[in-house]
């Protein structure tokens, strides 16, 4: 399989904690990869590296065959990373349709002079970005709640709406930051449908996640942080037998 | 066919109301309160283009009058006898629009880390600091003739015909102050029309998206660096416009109309009516700058009439009741007068 | 060298003023993340307050040093009481209200400071009696009288003291708590409501003595005195780093000093091309500067972009 993203040894650190520390991983087209870890081990620092809001000390990204630029976020974005966040981030005085058509941003051209004018060519854009918007709140589920506030959604729906937001881009890499984190088992259980059927339509999904069990029934392959270094990564099977990660986890919570 | 007549019957009730108005209150309370509606017009204008930076974009500008300041004195400098020169207005509103655009990208480009206060506090700087210029840049070399300010600019003229003196039509002479409330008026539904289709753009929702979560912004791809500096061009160029108008209005500019309390001013008409809702914006705009004009023809008959005679300066007592005006509406109605549908929503849950 | 240290001195007196109100600002910014737009006029209340005591006190023979005493002592409580009310009434009820909605209350009770102020005062500007010992020494060169020593002796008093106030006694270390996060010092038993009181009350005290020093230093008190100073004070404040007490002490100094320069010498740095009109202009293109290269000021704490 092609391998679509590739991170060298990352660094980063806050003020003399190492966060990071030389971690190299590779994600392949298609698959599910973890990401886990102890409370403290970098994994949201990875992730706010790789989407650019956190300057790396040191290495770098390859994603899709080009150097990938961290500089800013919204390149990232443009790259085609999407992300969700583990403390939910939406735009909470905007209806769940308004926050899905912010996430077509990149997909639509429309300016100031198009906005005012409002030609053919820009109504056309905004009939298609909702046209998309109310697809996606469909396909996540979400689809009744399309003109509340999205914060007037319940949890459950809130990380939905945020993961509809995230693939309103149109990703080549879905970063998932706890999708399951507060939800019961019933949610957790459509949430594990909704990223398969993800995987089945081809996206490539990095998962950090603390439900054990979540990942290791879902991803294809898992990487281990440990106070910010990389101690395994293989498929979930050899990864819950590796000592170094059993130790990790003080013996119990992988077995 | 009748369903779509409906709207078309609205609007033309509209445009009869607004083309009636002048007359009714020309009419029925002389025409100095039709002046009065002609800077209200202004303030309207000033505050929906506050709106964008604020009520849109969520970001706190405390000087924006320096907007409407650049715009005046362009149109003054290039339509005065100060320099000789007398351009068109047409070429100038354009222009003024365009110079206070650049101004607004001037003042947001250093601005873009600050968070909310501290671009309150740069952006009031920036504010004083255009006034300051104004009030000074008379010597060495004579260009805004200082604290004078600059008379005798040139009335605002369509066609040759200036705006100023009494227009003949269908044998009623129609006063230089009606005149500019049907331009002004004409100006202020384009603003509103811009904001509309605005606010309910790609664009608009970038700027709410910023307003609402910045780092989630980014991530969804956009470049918050220009759509904010893009939120301070386009709320910055209606300031320059109504600025111009003011300037071939007034015939006669200077620093002090300018002050700090403007900004202030307008930033209340947006708070106040509620921020980022267009009607309720309007609405803050028409009450800010008629209630200060009630209360200065008020103040004095109505003590008379209850105490027999003037106990306070009615120019204090105007201000006092202003000040607790701002206090109470706020205090009531904390998301403004006229907040938009989801707030009530979310205010009365 | 004599412009540069007598600038420097009169930098000094007029920034310690600045720093004694910039700390209002900054506490209550510290506490409720709220710019107190009407502390300004505490400081113009506490001046003309105090003015109003010291007149007749001198009229009837007091002894100059002493009538001004009995005017701050006089000055300081009524300070407290409308530092007190306007919290109450502005501010209290709209703390859950969208972040600007306070903000308009604040000009609103400015507004309605001022103009009461107008009524009970009137329009025109008072003079400061010349009570205070007006000697004037000599230092290489420059000049600085008694009453600048005076100054910038009690405003660093009374800097110390709030220092020690905040770090050392139990209330000051409730404040902190409050600042840190008002929920958790409330489960740990700590009156949230009480502590705001008191940290309006005391930036109150703080201004009515500062309202005193710039009377006595410019020798006059008017209506809308506040509102200037209080826009240098909170200028001060943000250069500073807002929330921040030392930095607010910093910021006041570093602002007063730089306006004094910028007074002295912005004539030869340009050219002549400009005067000291635009002190002003110079002390703002600081604050524009500093912030660009520090954007939470020179002591705030420095924000990274949480994720």
């Amino acid at each position: 399989m092609n391998v679509l993203l590739e991170a060298v040894g990352i660094n980063k650190s806050f003020g003399g904690v190492q966060a990071l520390r030389d971690v190299s991983l590779t994600i392949r087209q298609g698959e599910i990869y973890g990401l886990i870890g102890p409370n403290g081990a970098g994994k949201t620092t990875f992730f706010n590296v790789l989407t650019g809001l956190y300057a790396a000390d040191g290495g770098g990204f390859s994603f899709d065959g080009q150097p990938l630029d961290i500089a800013a976020p919204h390149l990232v974005a443009a790259a085609g990373i999407a992300r969700t966040f583990q403390n939910i981030r939406l735009f909470a005085n905007m209806t769940a349709l308004e926050n899905v058509m912010v996430g077509r941003h990149l997909k639509s051209r429309a300016g100031v002079i198009g906005a005012v004018l409002k030609n053919a060519g820009t109504r056309s854009e905004e009939a298609a970005i909702e046209r998309r918007a109310v697809e996606l709140l469909h396909y996540v589920g979400i689809a009744d709640h399309a003109n509340a506030l999205a914060r007037h959604l319940s949890y459950g729906d809130q990380r939905r709406l945020e993961i509809a937001r995230a693939l309103a881009m149109e990703p080549k890499l879905l970063a998932l930051d706890e999708p399951a984190a507060g939800m019961n088992a019933t949610e957790t259980g459509a949430l594990r449908l909704l990223i398969e059927g993800l995987k089945n339509d081809g996206l490539t999904v990095l998962l950090i996640e603390h439900d054990v069990k979540l990942v290791m029934g879902l991803c294809d392959r898992v990487v281990v942080l440990d106070y910010g270094e990389k101690i395994a990564e293989d498929v979930p099977e050899k990864v819950r037998r590796d000592p170094k990660v059993i130790e990790a986890y003080l013996g119990g919570a992988v077995a | 066919m009748n369903t779509h007549a409906k709207p078309w019957q609205g609007i033309v009730l509209i445009a009869l109301v607004l083309a009636a108005l002048p007359f009714a209150v020309g009419l029925g309370m002389g025409n100095a309160w039709v002046r009065v509606l002609d800077f209200a017009l202004l303030y309207i204008m000033l505050a929906l283009g506050l709106n964008i930076v604020v009520g849109f974009a969520g970001l706190l500008d405390l000087g924006y009058i320096a907007f409407y300041a650049i715009g005046a004195y362009l149109y003054a400098l290039l339509a005065s006898p100060h320099f000789g020169l007398h351009w068109p207005t047409w070429a100038i509103l354009p222009l003024g629009a365009l110079v206070s655009g650049l101004f607004g990208i001037l003042l947001g480009a250093p601005t873009l880390r600050l968070r909310g206060d501290y671009l309150a506090i740069v952006t009031l700087g920036f504010g004083e600091i255009v006034r300051i210029f104004l009030n000074n840049l008379n010597s060495p070399v004579n260009i805004t003739n200082g604290p004078q300010g600059i008379a005798r600019i040139d009335p605002i003229s369509i066609a040759g015909v200036p705006l100023s003196k009494p227009l003949e039509f269908l044998g009623l002479a129609l006063p230089g102050v009606y005149l500019y409330y049907y331009l002004f008026v004409l100006l202020a539904l384009v603003i509103i029309f811009i904001s509309l289709r605005l606010e309910d753009s790609r664009i608009g929702r970038a700027w709410v998206a910023i307003r609402e979560d910045e780092v989630a912004a980014k991530t969804c791809g956009i470049n918050v660096r220009n759509v904010k500096l893009l939120a301070f061009a386009m709320g910055a160029s209606f300031g320059g416009v109504a600025g111009g108008l003011f300037a071939g209005f007034q015939e006669f500019v200077s620093p002090e109309s300018f002050s700090l309390m403007e900004s202030v001013m307008v930033l209340c008409m947006v708070v106040l009516g509620g921020m980022g809702h267009i009607p309720g914006v309007i609405l803050g705009g028409l009450l800010l700058a008629v209630l200060p004009e009630v209360l200065r023809h008020g103040a004095a008959p109505v003590q008379k009439l209850l105490f027999g005679k003037v106990l306070i300066d009615p120019e204090s007592l105007r201000m006092l009741l202003f000040g607790l005006t701002l206090i109470l509406v706020m205090l009531y109605r904390p998301a403004g007068l006229w907040p938009s549908a989801t707030r009530k929503r979310e205010l009365s849950a | 060298m004599d412009t540069f240290l007598q600038q420097i001195f009169n930098g000094l007196t007029l920034g310690s003023i600045y720093a004694l109100v910039a700390l209002g600002y900054t506490m209550v910014y510290g506490i409720m993340g709220l710019v107190n737009f009407a502390h300004g006029e505490v400081v113009m209340i506490g001046a003309l307050t105090a003015l109003a005591v010291i007149k007749p006190l001198a009229a009837a023979g007091l002894p100059g040093p002493l009538a001004v005493l009995g005017g701050i002592a006089v000055a300081i409580p009524v300070a407290m009481l409308l530092g007190f009310c306007i919290e109450r009434i502005a501010y209290r009820p709209l703390r859950n209200a969208p972040r600007l909605a306070p903000l308009i209350t604040a000009i609103g009770v400015s507004i309605v400071l001022q103009q009461l102020a107008m009524i009970i005062w009137g329009r025109n500007y008072h003079s400061f009696p010349p009570l205070m010992p007006a000697t004037v020494r000599e230092f290489g060169g420059a000049q600085i009288t008694d009453l600048q020593i005076i100054i910038v002796i009690v405003a660093g008093a009374m800097m110390v003291g709030l220092l020690l106030l905040v770090n050392v006694t139990r209330l000051g270390r409730a404040m902190r708590a409050t600042a840190e996060n008002p929920q958790i010092a409330g489960l740990m038993g700590v009156d949230a409501n009480r502590i705001i009181s008191l940290t309006f009350v005391i930036g109150s005290a703080l201004a009515a003595v500062a309202g005193v020093m710039v009377a006595a230093n410019y020798g006059i008190a008017h209506y809308n005195m506040g509102f200037i100073l209080g826009l240098k004070a909170f200028t001060a404040a943000v250069l500073g780093g807002i929330g921040n007490l030392a930095g607010a002490m910093l910021g006041g100094i570093l602002l007063g000093i730089i306006e004094s320069l910028g007074a002295g010498y912005i004539g030869d740095l340009t050219g002549g091309f400009m005067g000291s009109d635009y002190q002003d202009v110079f002390a703002f293109f600081v604050l524009i500067v500093v912030l660009i290269f520090r954007p939470s000021g020179l002591m705030g704490e420095k924000v990274s972009e949480r994720a």
